[in-house]
């Protein structure tokens, strides 16, 4: 009965292994690197090239688009990519199959944490090269980086937290993306990502209000924008804290949703 | 009936699983000791999966006493799972990762893993070390779910239906690292198709239909198969001839000295395992 005896693995070297699995698994995988990093990457390009207007107080329209398309770009790397990586990974066995294994189940969960993040943060550098580089782009400065930090940290939370319940709700991973790339798509219409927010019709911006992306897109605003372009938001002001309960309320909703209909493997419709 | 065996590797008294209101499982025994290699045979729907999925901790049952490793599977830990390897009917999806890296992960959750390269030998890829997952033929991804199961040093081996698409040369090449896993004391039970898979590998079969063990036997004893009687074929008069003999070793000399060379077309056959599965299972043969 020695082998009894030995240790099981610490759930910190577990966890390391996951992070490494997790992250080979997205940057091997073409689609997922194309869809995912350089969707974004390419609206960037193509809107910065064509919508190159001034918005008044001498801001150009990219810098508009860049609190837009990063917040656009968190989605993908969190809620998108989440919702259609779990959905593939629950119908062809993958979970299953590390169900059966003594791996602590918090080390999945662990290892798509760090994938999100490494994809967020790879995705936000490249998006900020870019527009610094190619389109003049001003970079925050001083106490406004806090505020990205924050906003981009919270948004990510809320949005892996709905990627992952959402991935239940798919049959595989090709109904998840079918179902949430639409949605995800009009929802960067009507929250103010291609276009500014105030040109949204104002029963669209209500509807907009209820999901993360609007918010986040707001508080990146906050972080690219002067102030005076704050009067141009729906309530007059970045409305900072707001941002921080709404995302903050979507964590928690994330979070329960996640508890209650995370399955490890396919529903036994028998 | 005996109460559960706790030393057994597997012990299962009156097991019962529900869908709907049909019974999948219908108050099914078992016992499967330490070393053992246990083959379960049976049709599609008899409650084969069903069975094993509840021995493996992925289904709750309905009713029943069930020990694996001398454990509830309903309540097992991972110091439980870690003495188990699990080969599902499905495999392990695609990957990005080389057959080694995958390899060297799943021995990460475990506390006394097999080494990943000698695991690699012992199924044959060690050539495919470095290719991904997602480039695997289909035999070649199935060896690679073989690998994943007793990288860990399992004691207790599942395998579902694990050569299912094999070539013949593969499946030989698979039988032999059965035995050689057998060798080093590891427990199996496998689920199969192939009779003559079940005949070559295990110790015991079992036959389940409509969710019960109908019989547990040596493969060569099932179904009576041991004192079934002989049928002997042979032509004579341009005919084909078939006799049913206890003694077929005396008819054969007799009719060995009616003709004066061969017997043409002479043939001697047992009852295969498939004749007295199909039979068990109610299926005409």
């Amino acid at each position: 009965m020695t082998t009894a005896e030995r240790a099981l693995p610490s759930i910190g070297s577990v966890c390391r292994t996951r992070a490494g699995v997790e992250l080979k698994e997205f940057f091997r995988q073409r689609e997922s690197v194309v869809f995912t990093l350089m969707f974004p990457v390419i609206l960037l390009l193509v809107f910065g090239a064509v919508l190159d207007y001034d918005l008044g107080s001498g801001v150009s329209f990219t810098q508009y688009f860049m609190a837009g398309v990063i917040a656009a770009g968190i989605l993908g790397a969190s809620l998108q990519n989440m919702a259609i990586n779990i959905a593939t990974e629950r119908s062809d066995g993958t979970l299953k199959g590390l169900a059966g294994t003594p791996m602590p189940k918090a080390a999945y969960f662990v290892g798509k944490v760090v994938q999100v993040f490494a994809v967020t943060v790879a995705i936000i550098v490249v998006l900020l090269a870019i527009g610094a580089l190619f389109y003049g782009v001003d970079l925050p400065s001083g106490s406004d980086w806090i505020t990205f930090a924050w906003v981009a940290g919270l948004g990510s939370a809320a949005c892996t937290l709905l990627g992952i319940a959402v991935s239940s709700l798919a049959r595989n991973g090709r109904s998840a993306s079918a179902t949430v790339t639409p949605i995800a798509l009009v929802l960067q219409f009507i929250s103010g990502v291609f276009f500014q927010f105030s040109q949204v019709p104002t029963w669209l911006q209500t509807v907009a209000a209820l999901f993360p992306l609007k918010w986040m897109a707001q508080g990146l605003r906050s972080v690219f924008l002067p102030d005076a372009l704050a009067a141009q938001e729906p309530a007059g002001s970045w409305e900072l804290g707001r941002v921080a309960l709404v995302l903050g309320s979507w964590c928690v909703v994330g979070l329960v949703l996640c508890v209650r209909t995370f399955r490890w493997q396919d529903r036994i419709d028998r | 009936m005996n109460p559960v065996d706790p030393d057994a590797a597997i012990s299962v008294r009156g097991l019962v699983k529900r869908y709907g209101d049909r019974n999948a499982v219908d108050g099914l025994d078992l016992d499967i000791g330490r070393g053992e290699i246990f083959a379960l045979l049976g049709p599609n729907g008899a409650g084969k999966t069903t069975t094993v999925e509840v021995l493996e901790g992925y289904r709750e049952r309905d009713g029943g006493e069930v020990r694996v490793l001398g454990v509830d599977p309903a309540g097992g830990g991972r110091r439980w799972k870690a003495e188990l390897g699990i080969v599902l009917q499905s495999g392990a999806g695609d990957s990005q990762l080389t057959c080694l890296e995958l390899l060297r992960a799943q021995a990460a959750y475990y506390p006394e893993p097999r080494d990943p390269a000698e695991v690699l030998e012992l199924v044959g890829l060690t050539e495919k070390a470095g290719s991904r997952g997602r480039t695997l033929s289909g035999g070649q991804r199935r060896r690679l779910d073989v690998a994943l199961g007793i990288v860990g040093r399992p004691r207790l081996l599942f395998l579902d239906e694990p050569t299912t698409g094999f070539d013949p040369e593969a499946r030989r090449q698979f039988w032999s690292l059965i035995r050689s896993l057998r060798d080093l004391g590891t427990t199996m039970l496998l689920t199969t198709h192939y009779l003559d898979e079940a005949e070559e590998l295990a110790d015991r079969v079992g036959v389940i239909a409509h969710g019960r063990l109908v019989e547990v036997a040596v493969p060569s004893e099932l179904g009576g198969r041991g004192q079934a009687p002989a049928v002997v074929h042979w032509t004579e008069d341009g005919v084909r001839r078939t006799a049913e003999t206890a003694t077929p070793t005396a008819f054969v000399a007799e009719l060995a000295a009616r003709f004066p060379g061969e017997v043409p077309d002479l043939a001697v056959a047992r009852p295969t395992l498939e004749d007295v599965y199909l039979r068990m299972i109610g299926e005409p043969s």
